[in-house]
Formats: structure tokens, C-alpha cells, sequence
């Protein structure tokens, strides 16, 4: 994300243009705007003319709009952000109070205005426009029959392919059936990795599979691009890695991010950071509960307490319709900021996110024990 | 079948009949109704609104045993004859009252099914008269009279096969040895078979849970005319006829244990020994592995068959075999040590009855199998969770440790507080076998080591095996056979293996596959362990052919099931899980996999509703924070997608499962309730 214009007084009104570069951009920025929110894009519109004598024609034009938001739309897999809401600036061919869909797109300058910036927002900006922060990586996660083809960037984990092939076990006299399924089954992965995987983006290639499954396919994949003379495959040998998981299935992917040789690959990505913290926590709830709490209600009284030592938050809480309730997180974000506390905003797609989400999506790891919070009950809902 | 036939003058009653005589006959569009008009629908799809018995199906697909007599022309005459008599119409006698007839009627229903048609129906009915309608009376009076009664029919019982006159003797013999408070033990046996027959008109709500409906006998409703004139297939009678043929209970044997304990080798070697391996495969064997250096692999590559497994030395999937003992007809299933294949090791477990645990004797090896992080414990575990209730532990490899009497207490001493204290097994389920998998000692006899023998006089693994009790086998449930594989057989039609559950299926069934939802007409089954190809009853391996479904329908994990009680599918369920030796503790929004026989799927503990007691499940906390190690709890759980699950009390086989996370098992479960 490039941010071009700046211009936030210091009760935090005011407006920034960005632009987005990637299709991760897009995901802050469906973080970034709220209902309420007024954005400026260029779009296209359908106009009808009605000419003098009755004649009616229609044209598409390409202007630019204004609108407050009343509705936002996220696809994950098509990286799409739409905005609805009503046109609120003055238009040659849109009235005021004019409803219009925008399409936020990849390459093309929107501007922000919000009434309020708070903390929460800024640092999403600053942090989004951070070039370091780049680590794309493409992971396999498979084991005999399944596999998920993920890219894991730094705000976000998407699943771009999830392979399912039936292998037939072994039987007496019949193992033939069972390693021609297997075969069908890594040709599939293979397809699925050339169709998802941007060699040219992408840094590193992780296969992941309990057993030998990953050394059976890497090997087999490379027979493979030797055989059909693959340049892609081949050019990129080098980017293939192999780890271990415990098992096929998605949130095995918290496991390979906490593996040392991946960390050491990826330097310090946000999502191997955040599967650390959400370790930390479990480690310390076993260890000595009295300093592990999750929930907003429990949470909330640590930091009255000044006890927070990391708030770990997850990004999806700061997307609540009610502007009331984000203030409250944001709210809690700042005091334990004030307090000296760390806090981590979680990503909401990554695996360690959206486990953080079903766990009430607050959870903090104290300073010093607090075992009267350990009596109370916890809230029903959230 | 004529070519030019009226079809327009046809008695449909009549073709229905011969159309289901011969199962095999048809193909597959013929049978699976596609679009078919509403007149053809009426006639021969299953309605369930209409309270179409199922005991139609199934009589019609008993190939006719008559029809065969009447091939050889020596005793047709005789034949015809002895039709004609059982043909008579039976007269009641006309001065019964109400109740006594009903009594009547039912008193002949137990007669017919035990007898079948050995007996000519006015025999029945005297008999049934003369005990005052006490079937029990009746069925001693019947057994004693072939033998008294020198009347016109006396001949005709003899000439109707022998075979079947001396079977159904030794079957009243047995009947009648239980004296009278043995009786409602009798008619109990009998009331499952009215029970699966009634239950179809009876569903609706119902039919979602399995549950033994006890419905009047059919006798007191009007029987349809195909219900009554055969006899009806009786679960528990046609298994215990099956089994009294074949002489030998079936058992489904895991072995179980740490990497490199020697399980395969000891397996291979054990059949070997057996006769399960002929010398020519076994010398192939000893001398590919001599030539990879791996010689003492050669009793492993018995059960080990791909490449991959043998390069490299370990099993990676359950390897299905089978051997026979004096007394059992065993599958033994020979699951992976290594930690990454622990999934495969589940699917073994839960098809298996018994389990033996092998160990590795030498000294350090014991200890890393047996302390944290060895697969000893948790398969242990595992083991008991997935139901197995006897268990043979193997101490294998003893020989490097020269036999030492010391060493073997020591390891079963070990071993034996551990299965005791954590696993809750009971001492007395538990046997100790000093073994050694590569010489084969102590396998199928008596040690011939002296070493050993001067101090072991305990059984040897054979003998163990013999002495493991099968388990009471649901037969008079519902059927549910649960698929652990799908393959493609030789013909088109679409294999699959797996255990029957509880219930039993016959070939010729409709069955229904959950959670897909298909149906499909079983062709065939082959039984693992059992000759018989066209029934099969719970906890039998059975391969199956199925007909109209494809492939890529049915997967592992897939229940079968009849139309008229299937399984329940669902994806959120409260669970009352046993919580293991953990590391990290379990929240809510715990990412783990759920394992339920060979289907594993990803799942989410969605809530901690409370955490229980272990023994005695009273409630300790509601809605806690977390829990941790060892403890006891009622959860929420949710998976990804929809699964065939029932509840522990209805189906111990689907109702308990198993959560693993990070490459260990965090916790055993057994489903209390579906939301």
C-alpha cells in the first residue's frame, strides 16, 4: 500500500489517500474503513439521458465519487472489496443521497475520510504501508488423500486449493490401486500449485505433510517437471522446503510456522509471531493460570488492575458494526499501550487468528497473578 | 423370459416375485428406477408412508429353496407331493375364542421360525393346541413325536432332508433343555426379528435414533400373504445358525505398541507358523530382504506390502490378514508404531475386539517406548478408548536379554501399574507372554528354549489368543457398517470394505449411504473372516459391492445404512470427553481433529458447558475457563462437516471417538447428545 495524502488534525478528523498495490492491501483496507466512513474512488456509472424531445439513452461514465458507507463487502478469495452508500459531494451525473456500489481495486487511488482516526487505524495505515513486511510464502499442508494449497502473507493466510482425492488402502496382492491413487492425488497437487502459486512473488515454497508424504511427493514432482521438461517447477527447486506437520488439515499450518528451519527462512513474518504469542498464552494457562485470562469482561478488570503485560486482540473485533463497541477495544488497546503493555493485533485470517476469534477474540497474559479473577464467571456470550 | 409377452395381461404380483427371486439377473437400471412412471413407482419403489415392510425385500431375495428339488426328476414326484401338503390350508379349529386364537397365532409364529418348513403346518398346529399354547410345551412335544407318531406323514419329515430334521432337533434340544424361567430368555431372542419387520410401519420420529422397538407380534396385525407363508429372517437365529456351521467365533485382533517393537515381524512370523504363508513366499522373502540388507525384515514383509514400507523398514498402514486357531477364526490387523501414523493406528483399533501390545525387551528400548513420547502409552490408551477390553501384552525380543525371569517381571510390572491405573483395564484382562517375534518362540507352542523354560510355564501366544472372549455382537440393531476403504474391484461395480457396526446385511439389500445421502443395492458381501457370501453380521470385515452409486460418493468415514433407519448425521454434538496427559490445555476455540473409525476431520471445541468428575460424573465446575490434564468434561464440539454420528448409548462403535492435536492425542470421547 502507498500512501499518497495525509492530513489528520489532532482530534484525529480527517482524510488519507492510499493506494492499494496488492491484493493483501485490500484486506487493510476493509479494515480500515467503518459505516460511517465517507470514501472517494473513481468508478463507473451507468447514466440515463433523456434527451429534449422524450428519447431516452444510457452511457457508462467514469467519474469520481464520494460516498458515506453504509455497507462493506469482503470476498476473501477474490481479494474484492465493494462499498455501498450514498453519494454525499456534488456530481455532473450523480445526484446527492444517490445510492452507489463502489469497487475498491488493486492500482487505483481512494481517499478516507473519517470523522474519528483512532490509534487502532493509524497503525493499521502505517503498518500496511510498511514495505519490510513483505514475506510471501505458499504452503502445502497434506497428507494421504488431502491437501490444502495456502499463501500465507503477512496479514493474511488464504486457501487458495483444497485437494481431496480418495486413495484406496493397501490390500493383499493389491497395492497397484493404491499407488495409482496416490499418483492421481499428487497430480492434482501439482496442478493446484502451478495454477496458485506466483513462483515470481512468492519466496518459498513449505510442503508439509506428517510421515514421508512430503518427501513421496517433492520426489514424485520432480520426476514429474523432469519428465514434461516443466520450467517452472525446475527453475525453482530451490524454493521448496520440507517440514514437518502432524497432520493434512489447515491449522497444522500453526505448527509448520513455529517449525526453527521455516523461522529462520522467514525472518520474523507476523503470522509465525502470532501463533508465538498464542503459544505463550496456552503455555502460561497451564502453567500458572492466575496470569492467563481470555474474554472481554475478565480482561477488562486486568487492565483496571494495570496487569497486562501482552493484549493479544483479533482484527475482526475492530470491524464491529456498533461504533461503540470497536471503542471499546480501542479503548483497551490504548490504556494497556498507556500502561506499558504489548499488544498484538491478530489477523483474523490467519489459523492463530481465527483461533484467537473463537476464543472471545481478547486474551492477555498478565504481569502477576490474579487469582480472585480466576472465581468469577466468566461472561456467557463473548 | 418370452419375447413377446403380453405385457398389458401381466399379473404384476406374480412378476414381482420372480423379479426379486433372482437378484442377480437384472441390471443395474432396471432395479434403480430412474423417472419411472407413477403407476411402475407405486408397484415397486419403497414408500415409507405406506408401511411396506421390509421383511417383503428380504423374502424375496431368499432364493427359492424349493425350486431346487425340483430339478432332479427322481424326487420330483415326491417332491410335489410334500408341497401339496405343506400347501394345506391350516383350519383353526372353529370353537376358539378371540384371545386363544390370537395366542394361537402367536404360538405358531414361534413355532415356524424356529422349525422353518421341516415341519408341515397341521403338526405345528396340533402341537400348539395340545400345549395349550405354550410354545415351549409345544416345540418338546414336536421333538418328541416324529419319533411316536407313525402317521401318513411320517415318511414325508424323513424324506425332507435329514440334515435339516438333525439340525432342528439339536435346536429344540437345546430350547428345551432351559427350563421355564429360561423362557422369556427364548422369546426375547425371537423379538428383534419382529421387531426389524414392524419397526419400518412404525417409523417416522423414531426411525432417526436406533432403538429397539418391542411392537406386538405381527401375528395380532394382519401379516401381508409373502410375509406368512416363509419364514421371516431372524438376526439372532441366522447368526447363531452361521455361526454353529462355521464352529468358530470371529475375533478382530490389533497389535499394537512402539516403533520397532517387532509387531510386524511378530504377526508374520505367527502366521507363517500358522500355514497362513506358504514356504516358496517366505523363502522369496528372506532372500529379497537378504539382498537389501535387511534380512531381518523378512517375517515383516508378510504384512508389509508396498515398496515404501519395506524400503524403509516400518509399517505405515493397517495391514489386514487373517489366520485360524482351534476355536476363532481371527483378523488380526497389524497397525503402524511410528508416531506420524497414529490416524492409521485408530482405524485399526476400532475395527479390533482384543489387542495385544507388543514390547520391545531390550534394555533402553523398553524405556523410550514406555516413557513420554513413546507410542506404548498412548496406543495404550488409544486402545482402550476405542473399546478394547482384553489385551495380551507381548514381551518381545526377551532373547536379547538371554530370557532373563527378572526382566520380564520387571517390564510386566511396569507395564501392568499403567494399564491398571491409567488405562482402567482390569488385571484379570490382561495376560503377560514372554515371545520372541524373529526366533519365534513361545508363539504357536511351548517353549523349546531352556533358558525360557526353566522358568515360564504360562501359556504361549496361540494359546492367549484362544483364550480371548468375543464380544457381544449387536446383531439385532440396525445396520450400520461403517467404510474404511473404497476401491475398485474387477467388475464395474464399487467395493467397499469395512466393519459391520451392529445389525446385519444380506446381498440384494437397498442400502443408504450417510452423510451423502445416496442409495445404492448391495451386490455381494465377502466376509473376512467367514465363508458365507451373502450375509454378513455385526463385527464381521466385510468387502462389499455396491451397485448404482459412483466412486467418488461414498468415502471413508460413510456409515451404511437401511432406507428405513439411518443414521444419524450431524455437525455439532455435546461430548463428554476424557482429557489425556496434555501440554497445552483446552480452551474453547481448540482447533483439534476429530477420529472416528477411519475418518478423521477437522473439529473445534466450541464450548466448556462443565468439568466433571472422572468416576463418578458429577459436576466439579460450570463453564470453566479450561481444561487440563487428566480431567473430565461435557463440551461442545463442532466439525467441519457433516458426519455419522450416534449417540454412546445407542452405538458404542460410532458413538465414541477420539481428538488429537499437534501429533498427540489430547482426548478420548463418547457423544451424549446431537444438537
Amino acid at each position: 500500500m502507498k500512501q499518497t495524502y495525509r492530513d489528520i488534525d489532532k482530534d484525529g478528523k480527517g482524510q488519507v489517500s492510499l493506494m492499494p498495490e496488492e491484493s493483501e492491501d485490500l484486506w487493510h483496507a476493509y479494515n480500515l474503513i467503518a459505516i460511517g466512513d465517507c470514501v472517494t474512488a473513481s468508478t463507473i456509472r451507468k447514466v440515463q439521458q433523456e434527451s429534449a424531445t422524450g428519447s431516452s439513452t444510457s452511457s457508462r461514465v467514469r467519474t469520481t465519487l464520494t460516498i458515506q458507507v453504509e455497507a462493506i463487502d469482503f470476498d476473501t478469495q477474490a481479494c474484492a472489496l465493494r462499498l455501498k452508500g450514498r453519494n454525499t459531494v456534488e456530481n455532473q451525473y450523480v445526484k446527492m443521497g444517490a445510492y452507489h456500489t463502489l469497487d475498491l481495486e488493486q492500482n487505483r487511488k481512494f481517499t478516507l475520510f473519517k470523522v474519528h482516526w483512532d490509534s487502532v487505524a493509524i497503525e493499521r495505515v502505517d503498518s500496511a504501508c510498511d514495505p519490510t513486511q513483505h514475506a510471501d510464502l505458499a504452503a502445502v499442508v497434506m497428507q494421504d488423500g488431502l491437501a490444502f494449497i495456502c499463501l500465507v502473507t503477512s496479514a493474511m493466510t488464504l486457501v487458495r486449493n483444497k485437494v481431496e482425492v480418495q486413495i484406496p488402502r493397501k490390500r493383499k496382492g493389491n497395492a497397484q490401486q493404491h499407488e495409482k491413487g496416490l499418483h492421481r492425488f499428487y497430480d492434482t497437487v501439482i496442478q493446484g500449485i502451478l495454477r496458485h502459486v506466483n513462483f515470481e512473488v512468492v519466496k518459498c515454497v513449505l510442503i508439509a505433510s506428517p510421515g514421508f508424504v512430503k518427501d513421496q511427493f517433492y520426489e514424485y514432482m520432480m520426476q514429474q517437471a523432469m519428465k514434461s521438461d516443466n520450467k517452472v517447477l525446475l527453475d525453482n527447486r530451490g524454493k521448496f522446503l520440507l517440514v514437518h506437520s502432524s497432520s493434512g488439515f489447515k491449522h497444522a499450518l500453526k505448527e509448520v510456522l513455529m517449525d526453527p528451519v521455516v523461522t529462520m527462512k522467514l525472518a520474523d513474518t507476523k503470522a509465525a509471531g502470532e501463533v508465538k504469542s498464542l503459544e505463550a498464552f496456552y503455555v502460561m494457562l497451564k502453567t500458572e493460570p492466575s496470569r492467563a485470562f481470555y474474554g472481554l469482561k475478565h480482561v477488562q478488570k486486568a487492565n483496571e488492575a494495570q496487569a497486562i503485560e501482552t493484549l493479544m486482540v483479533s482484527d475482526s473485533l475492530f470491524r464491529a458494526q456498533e461504533v461503540g463497541k470497536r471503542k471499546i477495544y480501542v479503548d483497551l488497546v490504548d490504556s494497556v499501550r498507556d500502561n506499558g503493555g504489548d499488544v498484538k493485533i491478530f489477523s483474523s485470517l490467519h489459523v492463530s487468528g481465527e483461533q484467537l476469534d473463537q476464543l472471545t477474540g481478547v486474551a492477555a497474559i498478565l504481569r502477576f497473578p490474579m487469582p480472585d479473577l480466576e472465581e468469577e464467571e466468566i461472561s456467557d456470550e463473548d | 423370459m418370452s419375447r413377446h409377452r403380453s405385457v398389458r395381461g401381466l399379473n404384476y404380483d406374480e412378476e414381482y416375485d420372480d423379479y426379486y427371486c433372482d437378484a442377480y439377473g437384472h441390471s443395474v437400471e432396471d432395479s434403480a428406477n430412474f423417472c419411472a412412471s407413477p403407476g411402475f413407482e407405486q408397484q415397486y419403489m419403497f414408500d415409507r408412508s405406506k408401511s411396506t415392510a421390509m421383511g417383503d425385500y428380504i423374502v424375496g431375495t431368499n432364493p427359492d429353496e424349493e425350486d431346487d428339488d425340483d430339478d432332479d426328476s427322481d424326487g420330483k414326484d415326491k417332491a410335489m407331493s410334500r408341497r401339496r401338503l405343506d400347501s394345506v390350508h391350516v383350519e383353526f379349529p372353529s370353537n376358539l375364542s378371540p384371545t386363544s386364537e390370537a395366542r394361537l397365532k402367536e404360538c405358531l409364529e414361534v413355532l415356524r421360525d424356529i422349525s422353518g418348513e421341516s415341519i408341515p403346518e397341521p403338526f405345528l398346529l396340533n402341537a400348539a393346541i395340545e400345549a395349550n399354547y405354550d410354545s415351549n410345551i409345544a416345540l418338546q412335544i414336536l421333538h418328541d413325536k416324529p419319533r411316536n407318531t407313525e402317521g401318513p406323514s411320517i415318511d414325508i419329515v424323513r424324506e425332507g432332508s435329514d440334515a435339516s430334521l438333525d439340525d432342528l432337533k439339536a435346536k429344540l434340544e437345546t430350547i428345551c433343555r432351559e427350563d421355564k424361567s429360561a423362557r422369556p430368555k427364548v422369546l426375547d431372542k425371537l423379538a428383534p426379528s419382529t421387531s426389524r419387520t414392524a419397526s419400518s410401519s412404525k417409523s417416522g420420529s423414531s426411525c432417526s435414533t436406533p432403538r429397539m422397538i418391542i411392537s406386538p407380534s405381527p401375528s395380532l396385525s394382519k401379516p401381508s400373504p409373502r410375509e406368512s407363508h416363509k419364514a421371516k429372517l431372524d438376526p439372532v437365529a441366522e447368526y447363531e445358525k452361521e455361526r454353529k456351521s462355521s464352529q468358530k467365533q470371529c475375533l478382530n485382533m490389533v497389535v499394537i505398541g512402539h516403533v520397532d517393537a517387532g509387531k510386524s515381524t511378530l504377526m508374520g512370523h505367527l502366521l507363517f507358523k500358522m500355514g497362513q504363508v506358504n514356504q516358496k513366499t517366505m523363502h522369496k522373502y528372506e532372500q529379497e530382504s537378504k539382498k537389501v540388507g535387511k534380512q531381518s525384515f523378512a517375517f515383516a514383509w508378510v504384512l508389509d506390502e508396498t515398496g515404501e514400507e519395506r524400503t524403509r523398514g516400518i509399517t505405515m498402514d493397517v495391514g489386514l490378514s487373517k489366520f485360524e486357531t482351534k476355536t476363532k477364526s481371527v483378523t488380526l490387523l497389524d497397525a503402524p508404531g511410528h508416531k506420524d501414523f497414529i490416524p492409521n493406528m485408530i482405524t485399526g483399533a476400532s475395527q479390533a475386539d482384543v489387542a495385544l501390545l507388543v514390547v520391545d525387551a531390550t534394555r533402553g528400548e523398553f524405556e523410550t517406548g514406555f516413557e513420554s513420547g513413546g507410542q506404548t502409552r498412548e496406543h495404550a490408551l488409544l486402545a482402550r478408548s476405542l473399546g478394547v477390553l482384553q489385551m495380551g501384552v507381548v514381551v518381545n525380543k526377551l532373547d536379547n536379554e538371554g530370557w532373563s525371569k527378572q526382566r520380564f517381571e520387571e517390564i510386566s510390572h511396569k507395564i501392568s501399574a499403567f494399564l491398571t491405573k491409567h488405562v482402567g483395564l482390569r488385571d484379570a484382562d490382561v495376560v503377560y507372554i514372554p515371545c520372541s517375534g524373529l526366533t519365534g518362540e513361545n508363539l504357536i507352542s511351548p517353549p523349546t528354549n531352556d533358558a525360557l523354560k526353566s522358568w515360564y510355564s504360562g501359556p504361549c501366544l496361540v494359546d492367549v489368543i484362544e483364550k480371548f472372549r468375543p464380544p457381544e455382537r449387536p446383531v439385532s440393531k440396525p445396520l450400520r457398517l461403517s467404510v474404511t476403504d473404497v476401491f475398485k474391484g474387477v467388475s464395474s461395480l464399487v467395493n467397499v470394505s469395512g466393519k459391520v457396526e451392529c445389525g446385519f446385511v444380506q446381498a440384494g439389500e437397498r442400502l443408504l449411504i450417510m452423510p451423502q445421502a445416496e442409495q445404492c443395492i448391495l451386490k455381494a458381501v465377502a466376509c473376512e473372516n467367514a465363508s458365507s457370501g451373502m450375509t454378513a453380521f455385526a463385527g464381521d470385515q466385510v468387502v462389499a459391492s455396491l451397485a448404482g452409486i459412483e466412486a467418488q460418493n461414498v468415502s471413508l468415514g460413510s456409515v451404511l445404512c437401511e432406507p428405513q433407519c439411518p443414521v444419524p448425521v450431524a455437525t455439532r454434538f455435546v461430548a463428554r470427553l476424557v482429557v489425556f496427559g496434555i501440554e497445552i490445555p483446552i480452551t474453547r476455540g481448540f482447533p483439534v481433529i476429530f477420529h472416528q473409525n477411519s475418518m478423521s476431520e477437522q473439529a473445534m471445541v466450541v464450548k466448556l458447558i462443565a468439568s466433571v468428575h472422572r468416576s463418578t460424573g458429577e459436576i466439579l465446575k460450570n463453564k470453566p475457563r479450561c481444561l487440563l490434564k487428566n480431567s473430565s468434561a461435557l463440551v461442545v464440539l463442532e466439525v467441519a462437516r457433516p458426519i455419522c454420528i450416534e449417540l454412546y448409548k445407542d452405538v458404542k462403535e460410532l458413538g465414541r471417538f477420539t481428538l488429537r492435536c499437534s501429533g498427540a492425542t489430547i482426548a478420548a470421547g463418547m457423544i451424549t447428545e446431537i444438537l
